[in-house]
């Protein structure tokens, strides 16, 4: 099945998910920590895994594995067609327009190298600009940085207001400058929960003829995403924020700027013909993809895709934001609690500080509660500094998380507040 | 919570409420940083050794209960203390907070620290201001790191 385009052109799913029976096929979920319930609130680190994901990469392995693409046994053209099959899954889930514009990586972080040190290597000279916003990941701050380094160009950073919103005014400003090469920027933010407007900053850069890279690491599984009505040039995410394993990435790229650029790592499957004297490089996507990449975990991906296709994005989406909205309503009630990150248009996670407790206290008592957060700076450093608090506590829910969660999240937060003060 | 109480000792809750020792020395004989680089924690160490006598120490910084209360302790553990005695009592100190030992009577209430022994992650938050002070020892101008 294709997957849903947007919002509105979803297919017509139940708008209430069955949370019982989605927990069901995640065996991890029923276990206890430390005697208590598991309560996985850890989403935004990295999504668990249901049954039919798991089958999937067993099946791989225990029926059908062999290196792919060279081989001309019967198993290895099964793991071929899987393996392909996988692209073709996550074509229909971007709406991109060709197969060829899916290349597999090892996650985020390897996709925007690899359009760092391939797209940004061969275009951007010193002068040239580079934009990025104050509220990435560090994934999507460093390699611009090595890129300055190699290059000469610049990072520019767009502000954000108290909220966690971008300033379109300040975005609209920094193009002006008319030497920006590229704007690179977080669809979802992994420290605010922030949704930025992916579409009205590409037609800005759009507008100045500046390609854009979208880090969609933390927004793929939690709304639709649609490369041919976005028309972003590049586009990020990781199998294992979307219910997929890990270490295993994607980056679209539209065709002809993946076409123009050089290869990225060199080594078997990227070409077509070696001789000492010259390589002639392998059509789109093998360019990208030198070596024996992750077979069954991209196998595992495409198993992940079918499985969020079938509850639908849209419904997932809904139960999401009704989470997210008595989370807040919750947390805000426990005096002391401060929620940084509260933009209009927001995904499914609260980050907050509480007075008198530090974030690594907080996620070690709620721990012994049996509950995962995060605690820390993200890898977002700049965020944290932008706020002036050394790091916040995380916690980011998922389609299998529920009310009563939530619930077990407010007790504990109780616990920590008698503890503190 | 009987378990959480061996972790957040009431010591340890009163060094994380009223640090001892949280100030700047104006002129330190010897100083460094420490950063956590897992949870972004920050300490800065301060020294002024005399005759091998480590006659004031402080600190400053912003870090979570366990590595401030750490920090604290330490700090009055050793006010006074040889400066050769430094690598012994840290030595003693991971011991404390790693394995089962019991804690020897030069640490003081550093004991109460022996809880995060059950808390692998949190060992670092420990140690931190630990790693500061050798590495102000050390005059180590880069900031220490626990990583």
């Amino acid at each position: 099945m294709s997957a849903p385009q947007s919002m509105s052109t979803a297919p017509a799913h139940d708008a209430t998910l069955d949370v019982a029976r989605i927990r069901a096929e995640f065996p991890i979920l029923s276990q206890k920590i430390h005697g208590k319930r598991l309560v996985y609130l850890d989403n935004a680190a990295s999504v668990q895994k249901p049954q039919s994901v798991l089958d999937a990469i067993t099946d791989c392995y225990s029926r059908y594995y062999a290196n792919i693409h060279r081989g001309v046994y019967l198993l290895s053209e099964r793991s071929t067609t899987a393996y392909e099959g996988a692209r073709e899954k996550v074509r229909a889930f971007l709406n991109a327009a060709s197969a060829q514009e899916i290349i597999f990586t090892r996650g985020t972080t390897e996709s925007i190298n690899l359009v760092a040190s391939s797209f940004g290597g061969s275009t951007l000279q010193a002068g040239d600009e580079i934009l990025i916003t104050g509220m990435e990941h560090h994934s999507n701050i460093v390699p611009w940085q090595l890129l300055c380094q190699r290059t000469g160009a610049a990072l520019k950073v767009v502000p954000f207001t108290d909220a966690g919103e971008l300033l379109l005014d300040e975005y609209q400003r920094l193009l002006d400058s008319g030497r920006v090469k590229l704007v690179a920027f977080v669809h979802v933010s992994n420290a605010l929960g922030t949704i930025n407007p992916a579409k009205t900053l590409i037609d800005l850069a759009h507008a100045r003829d500046v390609p854009v890279l979208v880090d969609g690491a933390q927004a793929v599984a939690h709304l639709p995403v649609d490369m041919q009505a976005l028309d972003c040039d590049f586009y990020a995410f990781s199998s294992h924020k979307i219910y997929g394993p890990s270490g295993v990435g994607v980056l679209y790229g539209k065709q002809a700027l993946l076409e123009a650029m050089p290869p990225y790592q060199g080594g078997g499957d990227m070409i077509r013909l070696v001789t000492f004297e010259k390589t002639d490089y392998a059509d789109l996507p093998n360019k990208f993809e030198a070596g024996t990449p992750n077979i069954a975990g991209v196998i595992g991906l495409g198993a992940a895709l079918d499985w969020l296709n079938a509850l639908g994005l849209a419904a997932v989406a809904a139960h999401e934001h009704a989470l997210l909205e008595y989370a807040t309503a919750q947390l805000s009630a426990i005096p002391g609690l401060h929620i940084m990150g509260t933009a209009r248009n927001k995904a499914a996670l609260v980050a907050f500080t509480l007075r008198g407790a530090h974030p690594h206290d907080i996620g070690t008592i709620l721990d012994r509660e049996g509950i995962a957060i995060r605690a820390g700076h993200h890898c977002a450093q700049p965020v944290m500094q932008r706020y002036g608090v050394p790091a916040t506590a995380r916690a980011s829910f998922a389609a299998y998380n529920t009310r009563d969660e939530v619930d077990a999240l407010v007790t504990a937060l109780w616990k920590v507040k008698e503890l503190f003060e | 919570m009987s378990d959480l109480r061996d972790l957040y000792q009431e010591v340890i809750l009163d060094h994380n409420k009223r640090p001892r020792n949280f100030r700047i020395l104006p002129e330190p004989t010897h100083k460094a940083d420490g950063v956590n680089p897992l949870c972004g924690d920050r300490v800065s160490v301060f020294l002024d050794i005399q005759d091998g006598i480590i006659k004031d120490i402080a600190f400053q910084g912003a870090g979570c209960a366990i590595s401030s209360a750490s920090a604290s302790l330490m700090t009055e553990t050793l006010k006074g203390k040889p400066v050769a005695e430094v690598d012994h009592l840290f030595d003693a100190f991971h011991d404390v907070v790693t394995t089962d030992c019991a804690c020897p009577k030069g640490l003081g209430k550093l004991g109460v620290l022996a809880g995060v022994r059950d808390y692998p992650s949190r060992v670092k938050c420990a140690t931190l201001a630990w790693h500061a002070v050798r590495a102000a020892l050390q005059q180590r101008q880069q900031p220490v790191a626990t990583e």
